[in-house]
Parts: C-alpha cells; structure tokens; sequence
C-alpha cells in the first residue's frame, strides 16, 4: 500500500506532530513500507482467535479507596515551562469570540 | 583494578575489610573518566552523590561489622552500578535520550532505585539509551551514539546500549535497563555481557518512563550470571504502585547455583531448539557457536530436542503495531505544558505541534505515526486488533513448547555487532536486528542473553535461554552450568 501525503498530514494532525514537507515525503515512503511488511498478518485466519492485551492473566486490580499523601504542588511545579500562583499557565483553549 | 571486579567479589572484599566503597566507587570514577570519551556509555554522571553513598555504605558496613552483623548487610551495599536513563532517580536528571526532557529533573524515584538505595548500592550516572528505548543501536539517542568497547567503530546494540557497554568497559559493576522488545538481551548479547529480561510483573514499572505499557519490564546486566541473579533479586518484587506488578514471592536467584553445585550438571533439563530462530540469513558464526553451546549442554546432562515456534515469523510485524500504538498513547503526555520542551506558539494547539514536532526524534515520530495510523478510525481492526489476536497465537506457540521442554535455547541477535551508520536509514532493517527476542515480551515471559563465543573479527556472540512466566531459576539453572563450563565471560576488551 502506499499512503498520500493527504493521509500523512491526517494521522501527523490526530498525533499533535509538526511535520517539515521533507519529513513528510520520507514518512509517506517509510509507513508505507512498514505497513506493507505488517499486512503480513491479514493472511493469518484470526476468526476465532481471541485479543492479548497483556502477557499477564490479571485484569482489574483494586485498592482501597483511601486518601494517600501525594506529591507536594511546588514538586509538580518544578518542571512546569510556564506557572503561576501554584497553576499550569497554559495557552487559551477557546480564542476569543468563540 | 578494583573497576573490573564482579558485584560478588566486590562484596566478599567489601566484607574482609580488604577494600572500602568509597575506593571502589572512586575507581570506577577513574575508570569512566579514562574510557568514556571513546565508550560514550554515559549521559549523566554523579561523582559527589556516589562518593557520599559510598562513604554511608563504608559506614553502613564499620557498624555491622562492630554489631557482627555483617552476614545480614544487603549484598549490594557499597556496589557502584549504573541506571538507564529511562529510569528516574529523584532529583536527578531523566532525559530518556530525548530533547523533549533535556531539562527534566524527577521529582520522583522510580521502585528499582528505591530497592538498590534501601540495599546501600551506589549510584554512578545515568547511561544512555535510544530516544525513549526505541531502537537497538543507540543512535536515536538525541544527544550521542554509544561505541561498543569490542571495536569502537560498532553500535552496542540498544536500546539499553549505554548500560550494556559501560559494565562490558567496566564503568560500573553491574547496570539496570529496560527491555520493551529485546532492550536489555539484544545489547548484553552485542557487547558480551549477561542481561535478563524478567517476567511481565516480576520487577516493578514504577519509575520506568513508558514506551509500550504491556511489553516494557526492566531487567539487569551484568558481568556474569551470579551478579545478573544478584541484581534481579534486588531489584524484583511486589509493588502496588504498578498495579501490573504480581505479588509472587522472590526465589533466592543466586541460590540456584549452588543447588546444581553438586554435580554442576543439567540433568533433568529440557532444552528446546526452536527450529524457526535457525533462518537463512543468520551470520553462521552466530548460529555455529549457539549450536555449539547447546551441545555442550547436552554434555553437561540436559535432554535437547527440536521444538517449533510456528508463529515466530509474525512477531516482529505484530511488535512492530503493539509497541506503536501504545507508544502513540503513552507519548501524548510530551505536550509542552507540565514538563520538558515547550516550544512558543501563538495558540495552544500549534504549542503541541511545534513542541512534538521539534521535541521529539525521527525514530519516535516514525512510531507515533505508525501507532496513530494503527488506532485511527477505520484501521484499528485491521491493524491493532489483527495484532492482538496474532499475539495470542505466538504467546499460545510459547505455552506449546513449554509444555515439552523446560528451557528454550537459540541466539538473542542474528548478528554480532554492525557498524555505526550501517542501518540508521533502513528502519525495517534495523527492526530485524530483534527479530529473535521481541516474541518474549509479546508472551511476556521470561529470557536472558550470556555469552557464547566471538567471531571471526573478535565481537561477541549471545546466546538466548528462554522460560515460562516466573521461571527465572530454571533459566539461571541452565546458564549457571554453562558459564561454570565455560570461560567467554572472562573475557575483556581493551577500550580507548
């Protein structure tokens, strides 16, 4: 299969990545290649095979709903590129007039 | 001198009075500062911190000596060993290889570090590592490529390349890695050095930055096969803080040795030569020395047999979904906002975009991409739950063989170590060099690499054991066997 740089420019919009046009071009060649290599797997009859999330047997694991000291707010902070009064200063969600 | 010492020696030195921590630790120092220009091995370093633990484990030790408690003192007290800097040690600088956390200080510590800190060991660095464990070569490290110290001009294997060559140069006694699909076996195998990958659940993910949350499992390397079992022993263990980690109880590790001292023998081992991981391909040198190495087993008493693994074909296509997908998830944490890079921008969703975009690497991106495509609307079944179901077939492929045999034997890497630059542009290729260990973390169960011979240009070979859910001993049965009737582990390169 070989992707477009249409659908290149999709899946780079739903994973938040800036992508050059160089970049671009090269991942075009080289997802379509991989997915190629992975179509591998639709010749496999997978009809009564059922998923493996996880090696392991276990599934939801509970605790005690108990309250627990957490992290101090100026620990969390620390690495923060922008805060302020003990926030995340992040960049406006809604731009104005929305 | 005192660099080249094992964990198990280092500790019965420790204990006569014949040596301190603080002189062991400030050789290894030495060590570093004489080979790691040309090695390459670390990304942060922390004398003053491993001189002031060496200096309490001295004290820790004075004490017990003085109270004749010596014999209770943790193994690891006073030992120097190094962490892949994937791992978080509080305080101290993570980047996991990447420039989106060049700048990251931990504010918190992962499990493993807080069990090596509570059994006195000595924290040398951090080493380095592909941007975020993805790779097998350590040149999507961000910052440099790590040299293996067989022969400089070749990769150590990745993505735990860093820990792998700094105990293979003696910067350390022993490392922590990380084995999301091959991580910690595929570079002990191409730097000559004993590495394990432990069970799903067996050691504690607390502190390990993700990469793919049900294949990822950190593991030791080690100078021999004592020291592995050692640090394993150390490091595993329950934790409700990983709510994947399972409360089974820890064997004594080091103990299996000297159970099989008796007749140093294999008898009553089943050893399974799984004929798929025998490919057109392979070097031969590769696969004459693990043959070799399983025949000597045989020897020493093993039962050896053909088993088949029908599957082993389409673990790498099916790796190469699994681990994309959940890195796509596990990596939309990089937003530029709580932590690490943020590049400015006019509004929040170009802030993600040029943060992603320049934060990350080529090879992450390449994986974010492939994981986004394999989760997106319309391809998911195609793609991630094709992967899913065909993972059940290779764990079912394990289970099978198992059955008849107690320990899997074949080679961890196809090859020995490549040159630097060989496969950087060839990301299937590149893919290939774990073609061998990657269907273990799929099943999640358990495996190791120790050394079993060179090649005709002097790198050495590994030889993979491969065992059930938490049969770590049986694997350590059979490699303490071998090693004992062996001598390629005592063999050192002479780097810089």
């Amino acid at each position: 299969m070989s992707l477009t740089i249409a659908e290149v420019e999709h899946i780079a919009e739903l994973a938040k990545l800036g992508l050059t046009d160089a970049e671009k071009a090269l991942y075009r060649e080289q997802l379509s290649a991989i997915l190629d290599y992975a179509a591998t797997l639709q010749a496999v009859d997978t009809s009564a095979i059922p998923p493996t999330a996880t090696g392991l047997p276990l599934r939801n694991v509970m605790r005690e709903d108990a309250v627990r000291p957490s992290m101090p707010r100026e620990d969390v902070l620390a690495n923060a590129p922008d805060a302020s009064e003990g926030y995340f200063r992040v960049r406006a969600v809604f731009e104005s007039g929305d | 001198m005192l660099h080249s010492f094992t964990i198990h020696r280092a500790a019965a030195l420790l204990r006569a009075g014949e040596i301190s921590a603080t002189e062991l630790t400030a050789a290894v120092l030495d060590r570093i500062y004489a080979v790691d220009n040309a090695v390459k091995a670390y990304l942060t370093l922390l004398p003053e911190v491993a001189l002031a633990q060496a200096a309490a484990a001295d004290a820790a030790i004075a004490a017990a000596r003085a109270a004749g408690t010596l014999a209770d003192l943790p193994i690891l007290t006073g030992i120097p060993l190094a962490i892949k800097d994937v791992i978080t040690v509080a305080g101290v600088r993570t980047t996991c290889g990447s420039k989106i956390l060049e700048s990251y200080i931990a504010p918190y510590q992962a499990a493993v570090v807080d069990r090596l800190a509570a059994a006195g060991a000595v924290i040398l660095g951090k080493t380095n590592t592909d941007e975020f464990a993805m790779g097998s070569s350590t040149e999507n490290s961000a910052y440099f490529t790590t040299h293996n110290p067989w022969n400089l001009d070749r990769v150590p294997g990745g993505s735990s390349g860093g820990s792998a060559a700094a105990v293979c140069a003696d910067e350390c006694l022993a490392a922590l890695g990380s084995d999301t699909g091959g991580s910690v076996r595929q570079p002990a195998a191409l730097c000559g050095v004993v590495g394990i990958k432990p069970t799903y659940g067996r050691v504690s993910r607390y502190g390990l930055v993700a990469y793919a949350s049900s294949l990822d499992q950190i593991g030791p390397l080690a100078k021999d096969v004592t020291d592995a079992a050692i640090l394993l022993g150390a490091v595993a263990g329950y934790d409700p803080r990983d709510s994947t980690s399972v409360d089974l109880p820890v064997p004594d590790y080091v103990g299996v040795r000297d159970q099989g001292a008796g007749d140093r023998g294999l008898h009553g081992l089943r050893i399974g030569v799984p004929r798929e991981y025998f490919a057109p391909g392979m070097q031969a040198e590769v696969e004459g020395a693990v043959r070799a190495a399983v025949e000597l087993m045989a020897e020493l008493g093993a039962e050896v047999r053909e088993v088949s693994l029908p599957h082993t074909d389409l673990a790498l296509p099916v790796y190469y979904i699994i681990a994309p997908a959940e890195a796509s998830a596990n990596l939309a944490r990089y937003d530029g906002i709580r932590y690490g890079l943020s590049a400015p921008a006019d509004s929040l969703w170009e802030g993600y975009r040029r943060t992603r975009g320049q934060g990350f690497g080529a090879e992450v991106k390449r994986r974010i991409m492939l994981g986004t495509y394999a989760l997106s609307a319309g391809y998911y079944d195609a793609y991630y739950l094709k992967a899913q179901q065909v993972r059940t077939l290779i764990k079912q492929d394990f289970e099978l063989a198992l059955q008849d045999v107690d320990v899997i034997a074949c080679p961890t890497s196809p090859t020995t170590a490549f040159r630097i630059g060989e496969k950087v542009d060839d990301p299937l290729s590149m893919y290939l060099s774990d073609v061998f260990t990657l269907s273990l973390n799929l099943a999640g169960i358990c495996g190791m690499s120790m050394p079993c011979g060179f090649d005709a240009a002097g790198l050495p070979i590994g030889l993979q054991l491969i065992a059930g859910a938490f049969a770590e001993a049986t694997i350590l049965r059979a490699a303490f066997a071998y090693e004992q009737a062996t001598a390629w582990h005592k063999q050192k390169p002479a780097p810089g």
